[in-house]
């Protein structure tokens, strides 16, 4: 009860942040109507088999889901800036649920980029059968584990002044070797390189429209190896800068 | 149905060996180097002492925030994590700012439901004076209204200890007494209080034992008065040339004299007795000065007797 209560107040906070909704709502929304709107009759995206709308709709939906996965690192150092961390550790709020709630509140952010990209998708005539809809989202949701533990980590690693530019600039590096902005080579070095990331994989959840399985078993070894790494480095920044045990 | 008190119950707090060094640039920092104090249930105590005494560190130890290099912190019979796991702990720290994005009244809330038996959020707002900026945000208060918050968060809290370092700080004077009367009120309910503060008089008004740190290391404890007696509640500065430091010392009301060229410096047990017994002994006295407690200067006397190691001393091979 009284972790939802945390949960509840920590979200409000969180939707107060302007930033949040400029970076993963505004932003990629904008971008997909600038780069999607003008191909809308597009129906073979580069030799992917997908329509531009539907290419860039789950492209973008990555982008701004990844963004708001960050943005707990976001609120975890302005957290640790102001103090406040220490004036819960002596609260009988646990780690585990102070962590929970970190992660619900990121996921309820992903979600809402990811339905106002669905709507906008829709908008520029993206159909696809229910069962398409709620596959896409799980893959999407799976895909997001390893940026809500890197979300954690980077909060605990990094300030206030560092942690921007490092979510801003991360993501964009990401994205562009992930085929958020344009569909990657079938082949080559940033290919072999972008199949390694969790972020390609977020984008190949477009595939779900094509028919059959969207991630191959290589993606889903790729997506499970980032959660764990990145959830033992997580939990190993948190006890370190807690003193926790 | 019978009371039964099991010694957990009865057991307050209790602080054995402490210590602690931290690690800088320039060798190790002993800010605490054997700190032993025992807390009855319901007893409020000062933690008194100049800046760099450790009192900040000692507190963070007794709430679990550090671990000590050595020795043991007990609360309420249990270990600090098994009391804050408990909700017996609040506490109002010296922190950088609040938490963002929120009312004031939001965030007081917030916190209350952290804890099991929180006291009533308006009642708690109320009795900090903040009514009527509940509804503001945050970021948007004076440094004076933020210690207020933090001050309502710790009491909201309604635990069995309640800890504060340094409390009053950014507090205007009317903020300090409004501040003073409600933690008299919380402490009538049979509460154990821990402050830290730079202010005897605080000590003195409000506590029912001071603990004097200087150093790392506990100088004195016991009530107020005694320390006060020992301290000098005020100081009396003045030119006199040629004083005669020992007759100044005798003088009644001063606890201690000190010159420098022509200045002299009296630590007063009772400034009022004092000054009229210097100006009718010593009627050359010019440039009167009568200020509070130089407390600085005070304790680097009373621990005159702790040998003069500096506070930073590179780690020496055990």
């Amino acid at each position: 009860m009284t972790a939802l209560d945390y949960t509840r107040f920590e979200t409000v906070r969180a939707f107060r942040n302007k930033r949040f909704f400029l970076f993963s709502l505004v932003f990629p929304l904008v971008l997909y109507f600038v780069i999607a709107g003008p191909n809308q009759g597009e129906s073979n995206l580069q030799g992917t088999g997908l329509s531009a709308p539907v290419y860039f709709m789950v492209s973008m939906a990555s982008f701004g889901t990844m963004t708001a996965m960050l943005g707990t690192g976001a609120r975890i150092a302005s957290e640790r800036a102001a103090g406040w961390n220490r004036q819960l550790r002596i609260s009988p709020l646990s780690a585990t649920a102070y962590l929970r709630a970190k992660v619900v509140i990121a996921y309820t952010m992903a979600l809402l980029s990811l339905g106002t990209l669905y709507l906008a998708g829709a908008l520029l005539g993206v159909r696809l059968p229910a069962g398409q809809w709620i596959a896409m989202t799980m893959l999407i949701l799976v895909g997001l584990i390893p940026f809500a533990a890197l979300g954690v980590l980077l909060g605990h690693l990094l300030t206030t002044e560092t942690i921007g530019p490092a979510i801003g600039g991360g993501t964009s590096l990401l994205a562009l070797l992930s085929g958020t902005w344009f569909p990657l080579g079938q082949s080559g070095f940033v290919h072999d390189v972008a199949q390694g990331l969790p972020s390609y994989w977020l984008v190949q959840a477009n595939r779900v429209a094509l028919g059959g399985h969207a991630w191959s078993l290589a993606g889903w070894l790729v997506v499970a190896f980032w959660s764990v790494v990145l959830t033992a480095a997580a939990a190993r920044a948190f006890r370190r800068d807690t003193g926790r045990a | 149905m019978a009371s039964i008190t099991t010694p957990a119950a009865e057991a307050g707090i209790r602080l054995q060996g402490l210590v602690k060094s931290f690690r800088t640039a320039h060798g190790a920092v002993h800010a605490v180097r054997g700190v032993d104090i025992a807390i009855a249930p319901g007893e409020t105590v000062a933690l008194l002492g100049p800046n760099g005494a450790g009192k900040s560190t000692t507190i963070d130890m007794l709430l679990g925030l550090a671990r000590p290099d050595a020795g043991t912190v007990s609360l309420f019979g249990g270990t600090p994590e098994e009391a804050i796991a408990a909700g017996r702990i609040g506490a109002m720290l010296q922190t950088g700012a609040l938490l963002r994005h929120l009312t004031v009244r939001e965030l007081v809330a917030m916190m209350a439901s952290l804890y099991p038996r929180p006291l009533d959020v308006d009642e708690v707002l109320d009795l900090t004076g903040l009514e009527s900026t509940a509804r503001q945000r945050t970021e948007k208060l004076s440094g004076g209204q933020s210690q207020r918050v933090r001050f309502a968060v710790a009491l909201v809290s309604n635990p069995d200890l309640l800890v504060l370092d340094e409390p009053t700080v950014a507090m205007d004077v009317e903020g300090r007494h409004a501040f003073w009367a409600t933690m008299r009120e919380f402490a009538s309910r049979g509460k154990t209080i821990v402050f830290a503060t730079h202010y005897l008089e605080e000590a003195d008004d409000f506590a029912d034992r001071a603990v004097l740190m200087a150093r790392g290391r506990i100088v004195a404890d016991g009530p107020p008065t005694e320390i006060k007696a020992r301290v000098g509640s005020r100081t009396i500065r003045a030119t006199l040339p040629h004083a005669d430091v020992e007759a100044l010392q005798k003088l009644p009301g001063v606890a201690g004299a000190e010159r420098r060229g022509a200045s002299i410096t009296l630590r007063c047990t009772d400034s009022d007795v004092a000054i009229r017994a210097l100006l009718v002994g010593h009627p050359a006295t010019s440039d009167i000065e009568i200020s509070g407690a130089a407390l600085e200067e005070a304790f680097l006397q009373l621990t005159g007797d702790v040998e003069d190691d500096t506070d930073t001393e590179t780690e020496a091979a055990a």
